[in-house]
C-alpha cells in the first residue's frame, strides 16, 4: 500500500469515527425519555427565564374578586381568555395568580441553580479536581482533605447555617454601598443579596463531590499510555490538562451535573421553604410550598400545594432521569 | 490495613477541630444575637450585659474557641442557650433516638421495597419492566419532602383516618407511617439499582452455572446462592446509612413537629443556640468518617484483592 493510499484511509477512518462525544449524543437522540426530559427543561427554563413577558400578571398583584379560585381549565373565553383572564393556574388566599407566581419562582431557581452550578461545580469542583488528580501528593491530599471537612457536616446542615449566617453581613454590606454609590440604588430590592446568599451556600457543598470525580478521572486517565506519549512528546502541563485529561473525563462530569442540578434545585428550594432564600415579596417555589403545605390548606385549597409542587417535581424529576439517561450512554460499564 | 485504619483515626480529630472551627466562627462573625433571641421582650441592657458575662459571650473569640475545644475533649458539651440548664448531650442523644427510631422505619421501607425490586428486574434485564422499575423509583425520589408529606397527611390522615395528622409517639406509633414513608422512598431507587447490578454479578458466576447443573431448582438457586451472595455489596452501603441515623431529616421532622435531631438542628440555627449547633456538627462529621472508615474496611474484609496504603 502506497503512502498515498494510506493517507486516504486515514481520512476516511477519521471521518467514520465521529468522535466519542458525538456517538454519544446520537444515542443519547435514541431515547425517548432523554429527549423529552431535554426538551421539558428547556420549555421550563425558558418559561422561567422569560417570566417577566409569559406571566399575565404582576406577581404580587391581587384581585379580591377572585380568592382561592380552583384551577380551571375551561376555555370559555375564547383561546386568549385561557392564558389571560382565567387564572387556569388557581388562586391563592390573597387572589394572586398562581401560574404568574410559579413563573417567578421558576426563575429564581433557575437562576440560582445554573449561577451555582456554573462557580462551584463546574468551575471550582472541576478545576481543584484537574489540579488534585494531576499534582496528587500534598497537592492532592490537601484540597481532598479540605473537601472531606467540608463533606463531613451532617447532610445539608452546613447550606443552612452558611445562609442563617451570612444574610444579615450581606444585607448590611449591600446597604452600605447603596448608601456609597447612588448608582447602585435598588440593589437591596431587587434581591440581589439573596441571589447572593444563596448562590455561596450552595456552592460551598456543591464543589466537593465534582472535585472528587474529576480527581479519579485524572488519577487513572495520568497512567494510560497516551499521557506518557504527550508528554514525552514535550507538551506542557496546561496542554496536557486541557487538552488530553479534560476531554477525556468530560463523560462522567455530564452525568454528575446532570444528577447535581437535580439536588441544587431541592436544596434551594429547601432554602426558600425554611425563609433563608429568596424572600417576600419575590415569589419563590419554597415559600409557595410552604404556604400550601398547612393542614388547613391542603384540606380547603390542594391546588396552592400542587400548582408550585409540580412544577418543582417536573424540574427535578427531568435532571434525575436526564442523569440516568446520560449514565446509560456514557457510562461504558452499564452500556 | 492497621495502618490505614489508624492513620484515618488518626485524621479524625484534626477534621473534627477544623469542621468546628468553621462552625465556630460562622456563628460568632455572623450577627444575630443568642442573647436577644433568649430574653425575647424581656430584653434590657443590663440583664443582656450579665448573661453575656455568664456565659462568656464577652470573651476573645479565639478564646471562646479554645475553651470549646478543651471541654469538649473532656466530654463536655456544654449547655445549651434555649433550653437554659440542660445540658447539650442529654438534649441531643434524646433528641437523636427518636431520630434513630425513625431513620430504622424508613429504612426498613427502602430495604424492603428496594432489594426485592432490584432481585427481580435482574432477572428481566434487557425486557421493559427493567427501565420501567428504575423509571418509577426516579419519579418517586423526585418529589419534593415539602410536596409528599402534604400530599401523603392529606391521603392517611384527611381522606383515610387512620393516623392523626402531627405528632410522634415511636417507632410502634401509626404516626411513624408518614414520615417512614417520605424518607423511605427516595432510598428505593439507589438500593433497586444496586441490587441489580449486585445481582447481575452473581448471575453471571461460575457457581451460579455449577448449582444449576448439580440440579438444584431455580428457587433454591435464587434463595440460597444468588440473593445471599448479591447482598454482601449491599450490607457496606448501609453503613454509610449509620451517618444518615445522626444527620435525620431536616424537613420531615420540622413539618411534622417530630422532636427528633434534624428539628433540633433547625430550630438551633434559627435560636443561634451555638452549643447546639457545633454538636451536631461536631458528631455528625464524627460519624460521617467512621462509617466511611467502617464501609472501607467492610469492603477489603469482603473483597481480600483491595489493599488500602
Amino acid at each position: 500500500m502506497g503512502v498515498r493510499e494510506l493517507e486516504a484511509e486515514v481520512d476516511r477512518q477519521t471521518q467514520r469515527s465521529r468522535g466519542h462525544l458525538a456517538r454519544a449524543l446520537a444515542r443519547l437522540a435514541r431515547k425517548k425519555i432523554a429527549v423529552v426530559c431535554m426538551v421539558s427543561l428547556a420549555v421550563i427554563y425558558s418559561a422561567g427565564i422569560f417570566a417577566a413577558w409569559i406571566a399575565p400578571y404582576d406577581y404580587t398583584a391581587q384581585d379580591y374578586t377572585v380568592i382561592r379560585k380552583p384551577p380551571s381549565y375551561v376555555l370559555d373565553q375564547g383561546i386568549g381568555g385561557f392564558w389571560t383572564e382565567s387564572h387556569f393556574a388557581g388562586t391563592d388566599r390573597a387572589g394572586r395568580d398562581l401560574f404568574t407566581r410559579v413563573l417567578w419562582g421558576i426563575q429564581n431557581t433557575v437562576i440560582l441553580t445554573l449561577v451555582a452550578m456554573l462557580t462551584g461545580g463546574i468551575m471550582i469542583g472541576v478545576s481543584l479536581g484537574l489540579v488534585a488528580g494531576y499534582y496528587g501528593k500534598r497537592v492532592d491530599g490537601f484540597i481532598m482533605r479540605i473537601g472531606e471537612v467540608f463533606a463531613s457536616f451532617p447532610d445539608i446542615f452546613l447550606v443552612i447555617i452558611i445562609a442563617a449566617t451570612l444574610r444579615p453581613r450581606i444585607l448590611d454590606w449591600a446597604r452600605a454601598l447603596e448608601d456609597r454609590f447612588d448608582l447602585l440604588d435598588g440593589l437591596v430590592r431587587i434581591g440581589i443579596v439573596d441571589y447572593f446568599v444563596v448562590s455561596i451556600a450552595l456552592v460551598g457543598f456543591g464543589w466537593i463531590g465534582m472535585a472528587r470525580l474529576v480527581r479519579g478521572q485524572i488519577l487513572y486517565l495520568k497512567e494510560t499510555q497516551y499521557i506518557e506519549a504527550a508528554r514525552a512528546n514535550g507538551a506542557s502541563t496546561a496542554r496536557i490538562l486541557s487538552r488530553h485529561l479534560l476531554p477525556n473525563a468530560i463523560a462522567p462530569i455530564v452525568i454528575t451535573v446532570s444528577i447535581g442540578m437535580g439536588a441544587y434545585v431541592g436544596t434551594e428550594i429547601i432554602l426558600s421553604w425554611l425563609g433563608l432564600g429568596i424572600q417576600p415579596p419575590r415569589p419563590s417555589l419554597g415559600t409557595m410550598l410552604l404556604e400550601g403545605g398547612h393542614i388547613s390548606v391542603i384540606r380547603e385549597e390542594p391546588w396552592m400545594l400542587l400548582t408550585p409542587g409540580i412544577a418543582a417535581w417536573l424540574l427535578i424529576l427531568a435532571w434525575n432521569l436526564l442523569g440516568d439517561a446520560l449514565n446509560d450512554v456514557l457510562n461504558p460499564r452499564t452500556r | 490495613m492497621w495502618v490505614y485504619i489508624v492513620k484515618r483515626l488518626l485524621w479524625l480529630p484534626l477534621l473534627l477541630l477544623a469542621a468546628s472551627f468553621i462552625t465556630f466562627s460562622l456563628g460568632r462573625f455572623g450577627p444575630g444575637d443568642p442573647v436577644r433571641v433568649m430574653l425575647g421582650n424581656r430584653y434590657d441592657e443590663q440583664t443582656a450585659q450579665r448573661i453575656r458575662h455568664e456565659l462568656g459571650l464577652d470573651r476573645p473569640f479565639l478564646a471562646q474557641y479554645g475553651d470549646y475545644i478543651w471541654n469538649f475533649a473532656q466530654g463536655d458539651f456544654g449547655e445549651s442557650f434555649r433550653y437554659r440548664g440542660q445540658p447539650v448531650r442529654d438534649l441531643v442523644i434524646r433528641k437523636m433516638w427518636v431520630s434513630a427510631q425513625l431513620a430504622i422505619a424508613a429504612m426498613v421501607i427502602s430495604l424492603g421495597v428496594g432489594l426485592p425490586l432490584g432481585f427481580f428486574i435482574a432477572h428481566r434485564q434487557g425486557r421493559w419492566e427493567d427501565p420501567a422499575s428504575v423509571t418509577v423509583a426516579l419519579v418517586l425520589m423526585s418529589v419534593p419532602v415539602m410536596v409528599s408529606v402534604p400530599a401523603l397527611l392529606w391521603t392517611f390522615c384527611l381522606k383515610l383516618h387512620w393516623v392523626p395528622c402531627s405528632g410522634w409517639g415511636g417507632l410502634f406509633d401509626p404516626r411513624i407511617l408518614v414520615p417512614a414513608i417520605t424518607m423511605g422512598v427516595p432510598g428505593i431507587a439507589g438500593l433497586t439499582r444496586l441490587m441489580r447490578a449486585s445481582t447481575l454479578d452473581v448471575l453471571g458466576q461460575d457457581f451460579i452455572r455449577t448449582a444449576h447443573s448439580k440440579g438444584i431448582g431455580q428457587m433454591t438457586v435464587n434463595s440460597r446462592h444468588v440473593f445471599r451472595n448479591a447482598l454482601i455489596p449491599i450490607v457496606t452501603i448501609l453503613a454509610f446509612s449509620l451517618a444518615g441515623l445522626i444527620s435525620g431529616a431536616f424537613i420531615t421532622e420540622t413539618i411534622l413537629g417530630i422532636p427528633g435531631i434534624g428539628r433540633f438542628a433547625v430550630e438551633s440555627v434559627f435560636d443561634r443556640d451555638y452549643p447546639v449547633i457545633m454538636a451536631i456538627t461536631l458528631i455528625g462529621a464524627g460519624a460521617f468518617v467512621l462509617a466511611n472508615l467502617l464501609a472501607d474496611v467492610a469492603y477489603a474484609f469482603i473483597d481480600p484483592r483491595i489493599r488500602y496504603q
